[in-house]
């Protein structure tokens, strides 16, 4: 059913008028993702299409409800594509989905992540205020970053409408090379890779096998696999698809999976559980039961953070815990998007 | 919704010197700056059109001190606005009257350069340049290079969200840093983003970088560093007509071509350039494209065939590429000396920073000459072609009475046109105070409030570099007014020299 602009307008003010919490949802591909939550669904996959994409501008700009799938397809006509990856976990994956949820996928540490290709956002706020930030160029410091912002923010602090994103052609040549070494050959061999001029896209050790992406023209591709060496996989896209999708048997366990964000050299541990290495080292999943407490500090001591991606207890904290000082930034910000705490409430952190 | 950006009332001599010897009790006499010598050189940054001497400069060496001095102006309600290198071009280091100047110069060390990572921590006074100087010796470097990367320092280039010529390819200081270590109003120090790609919670990482020292002050930067390129060459092309030049852009881009930068010289530019560095830049043409590629050297040698291809198919009058890093200097030398160069034909010049779709730059750059007949101002354009970020520098002189004034409303009309074809009035100088009232034509009333919310929601009492950035609904009000009855002065409340 198309959904204008208007009605979720409408529908939000009368959720703000009577404190109403809504959970925001596109294709529902994500609910798994953040805390379960419960509040009357507002379902914006009717807020569809894109509206206006020029390929020489590298800019589209797309309803939020707008299937990635669609999106996909008409950047796919003129050769060009979404550099950061986005999984889509389902059909009806939504683009104001993927920005919501903040989720890039595999070239995420070599092209950017998903909030660096934003470049601007219609929203509309808890109170009911339909606002436009950013826009359809690359470099604008005019006002604060709030498009950025909504990247990851789970819906707690507008409904977006539309979005504008930056596109990059898609490579000439990509080439999938395998390499069967241990863990700590491995992660020292993604950092030596990514500190040399290699046109590496991707850089995920399994725990057995090192497979490695490069993508660009050609001659550059024959040139750094000529340099690495590695043996060439076939059908190396599916690879890094079914990575991105989470469709390799490693996902397929019913275990607790934990996504660890680290910097990308840290040394493997022995913690109790499977690893996978992803992005070059700095994205680390575990399959464990191991205690949420103990996992968390694990991801700390080393600068990182730990989220609990899927499965265990959803009613808790997912998410890992802010230090007080960002606590009380994050609950004035919740304020001063969403002063009636209506928008995805408890999605991202209980109390916002 | 309070006002965010309240007028703190006027300090007196003995409330002035009760600061200062509150200041000094914990900072050296010699960083506490008071008298109107010592403060002269505080007076304004790069737009040096707008001059204001602080009450008092501090210059704090720790971290600890600046808590302290943000404590302190928090208790007793005193603004304070942070100054990096002063080399912004949007007067968004003005100080103000009856506030502190906070100089971060003496933050100036690198403290940590991670060869394995890919990061280094620095702070924020450190210069720009001297963080790929001291990652140059592993191959690395840091992407984002202003033009004033020899003098600008990383604090700064962080609250404006600096650029330079190669973002197109490798991006903006957003994308380029990982962590800060920030002061609150209170004084309290927050780390924001991590040693990891990602931290949880909010963006706030992209919320401050580029908020113009409105919502805390940065004492700290990790950013990330980059493999040098193997190899970088660069292809000069010379259109007879700007237009063509602008399609030859567009056609680079949509041939799948990611340059790592893409400028563009009008006529008036390229002569200026030539007269000042003798680069040999092509003084006939209409305008004149610099197109550089990188990356390994079998890749660069693939591309800069295929540019040349298609600037020939877009009808370039003449193609010339650099042949050894000797070369590749001469051809960006004149580029890089733009803005000198107009110093050089013009007492003074004044440099606009909108960004347009590309699609519609023939069109701007018409209705620009059109405005610069109708003014009498002579204008120069200079354009980072690749993003759309375009740099009017207007020709005026200051010693003729209404010049700069005339020049502020051209340069008022320029933004407004930017905003008209859906660009924006900024494309990387930030709003200061130059831009300020230009933020009344791009952002409705909900949008300011909204902005308004997010400084308050960091800094209550609206202390921090107050009257910058964002503009009250009032001060749009006034402006709206002016537009339609005219003829008054734009920032009149500004000072003036």
């Amino acid at each position: 059913m198309t959904l204008e602009s208007k009605d979720i307008q409408a529908i939000v003010r009368a959720a703000s008028a009577k404190g109403t919490p809504l959970r925001i949802r596109g294709g529902d591909t994500k609910a798994f993702y953040g805390r379960q939550t419960n509040g009357q669904p507002l379902d914006v996959s009717g807020h569809a299409g894109i509206i206006s994409y020029e390929p020489t501008e590298l800019v589209i700009t797309a309803r939020a409800g707008t299937r990635l799938n669609d999106i996909e397809s008409a950047l796919a006509e003129s050769n060009q594509m979404l550099p950061f990856e986005p999984p889509h976990f389902g059909d009806g994956a939504t683009l104001g989905g993927a920005v919501a949820s903040g989720i890039s996928g595999p070239a995420r540490p070599y092209t950017g992540a998903l909030r660096d290709f934003i470049l601007g956002v219609v929203c509309i706020n808890g109170e009911g205020e339909h606002l436009s930030f950013g826009g359809q160029v690359m470099k604008n410091v005019a006002g604060y970053d709030v498009s950025r912002l909504m990247a990851g923010a789970m819906g707690t602090l507008g409904v977006m409408l539309e979005l504008s994103l930056k596109v990059l052609p898609k490579p000439a040549c990509q080439l999938t090379l395998a390499f069967s070494i241990d863990a700590a050959t491995a992660i020292a061999t993604m950092a030596t890779w990514a500190a040399q001029p290699l046109p590496l896209s991707a850089a995920c050790y399994d725990g057995e096998i090192l497979r490695v992406r490069l993508s660009g023209s050609e001659s550059g591709v024959n040139a750094a696999h000529q340099k690495i060496g590695g043996e060439e996989v076939a059908d190396g896209d599916s690879y890094w698809q079914a990575l991105r999708e989470h469709r390799l048997p490693y996902f397929s366990n019913k275990q607790p999976l934990w996504r660890l964000s680290v910097p990308a050299a840290t040394p493997a541990t022995s913690t109790d559980g499977q690893w996978m290495l992803d992005w070059g080292g700095a994205q680390r999943w575990c399959v464990s039961d191991i205690p949420a407490d103990m996992i968390r500090q694990q991801a700390s001591s080393v600068g990182g953070h730990a989220i609990l991606f899927r499965g265990g207890d959803r009613t808790t904290e997912v998410f890992h815990p802010l230090t007080p000082p960002l606590v009380t930034l994050h609950r004035r910000l919740k304020d001063a998007f969403d002063p009636k705490g209506i928008l995805n409430p408890g999605r991202l952190y209980r109390d916002l | 919704m309070t006002d965010p950006n309240p007028q703190p009332a006027k300090i007196g001599a003995a409330e002035k010197q009760s600061l200062i010897d509150s200041l000094q009790a914990f900072l050296p006499t010699a960083s506490v700056l008071h008298r109107e010598e010592e403060l002269r050189p505080y007076e304004c940054d790069a737009l040096s059109a707008y001059r204001q001497l602080p009450l008092i400069a501090v210059l704090p060496e720790t971290v600890k001190q600046v808590q302290r001095i943000l404590r302190l102006c928090s208790a007793r309600k005193v603004p304070v606005v942070a100054r990096g290198a002063g080399t912004g071009l949007s007067g968004g280091a003005l100080p103000l009257a009856n506030g502190v100047l906070l100089s971060l110069a003496k933050f100036n060390r690198i403290l940590d350069l991670d060869p394995v990572n890919r990061v280094a921590r620095v702070q924020p006074g450190v210069r720009n340049l001297a963080i790929s100087q001291a990652a140059a010796p592993h191959a690395l470097y840091y992407a984002p290079d202003p033009s004033s990367q020899i003098a600008c320092s990383i604090g700064g280039n962080v609250a404006e969200n600096s650029g330079g010529v190669h973002c197109l390819k490798y991006g903006l200081t957003v994308h380029n840093i990982l962590k800060l270590e920030v002061v609150t109003i209170d004084g309290g120090l927050v780390t924001i983003g991590a040693d990891a790609l990602d931290s949880p919670g909010y963006d706030l990482l992209a919320l401050m970088t580029g908020s113009e020292g409105m919502l805390g002050v940065i004492v700290e930067v990790t950013v990330k560093l980059l493999p040098q390129p193997e190899s970088a060459r660069v292809i000069l092309a010379a259109f007879d007509d700007i237009e063509k030049a602008g399609d030859a852009v567009a056609c680079i881009i949509g041939a799948g071509i990611i340059p790592a930068g893409l400028e563009m010289m009008d006529k008036a530019a390229i002569c200026a350039t030539e007269d000042f560095v003798h680069a040999n830049y092509p003084t006939d043409a209409e305008a004149m494209l610099l197109c550089e590629v990188d990356g390994t050297s079998a890749e660069v040698t693939e591309q800069i065939a295929r540019v040349e291809d298609v600037l020939n198919s877009c009808g370039a009058t003449e193609i010339r590429r650099s042949n050894n890093e000797q070369e590749r200097a001469v051809f960006w030398s004149g580029r890089k000396a733009a803005f000198p160069a107009m110093g050089r034909i013009s007492p003074d010049y004044y440099c606009m920073d909108g960004t347009i779709p590309r699609r519609r730059l023939g069109e701007v750059l018409a209705r620009i000459e059109q405005l610069s007949q109708e003014y009498g101002l002579r204008i120069a354009n200079v354009f980072h072609a690749g993003d759309g970020n375009l740099h009017p520098l207007i020709l005026y002189d200051a010693n003729k009475p209404g010049e700069l004034e005339r020049t502020e409303e051209l340069g008022g009309k320029i933004c407004q046109l930017c905003v008209e074809v859906g660009g924006t009035i900024t494309g990387e100088h930030g709003v200061g105070v130059e831009k300020i009232d230009q933020m009344c034509i791009q952002f409705d009333k909900s949008e300011l409030t909204q902005f308004h919310a997010v400084k308050h929601a960091f800094d209550p009492d609206g202390l921090l570099n107050p009257g910058k950035a964002v503009p009250t609904l009032h001060r749009c009000a006034e402006f709206g007014a002016m537009h339609v009855h005219g003829g008054k002065l734009p920032h009149a409340d500004l000072p003036r020299f």
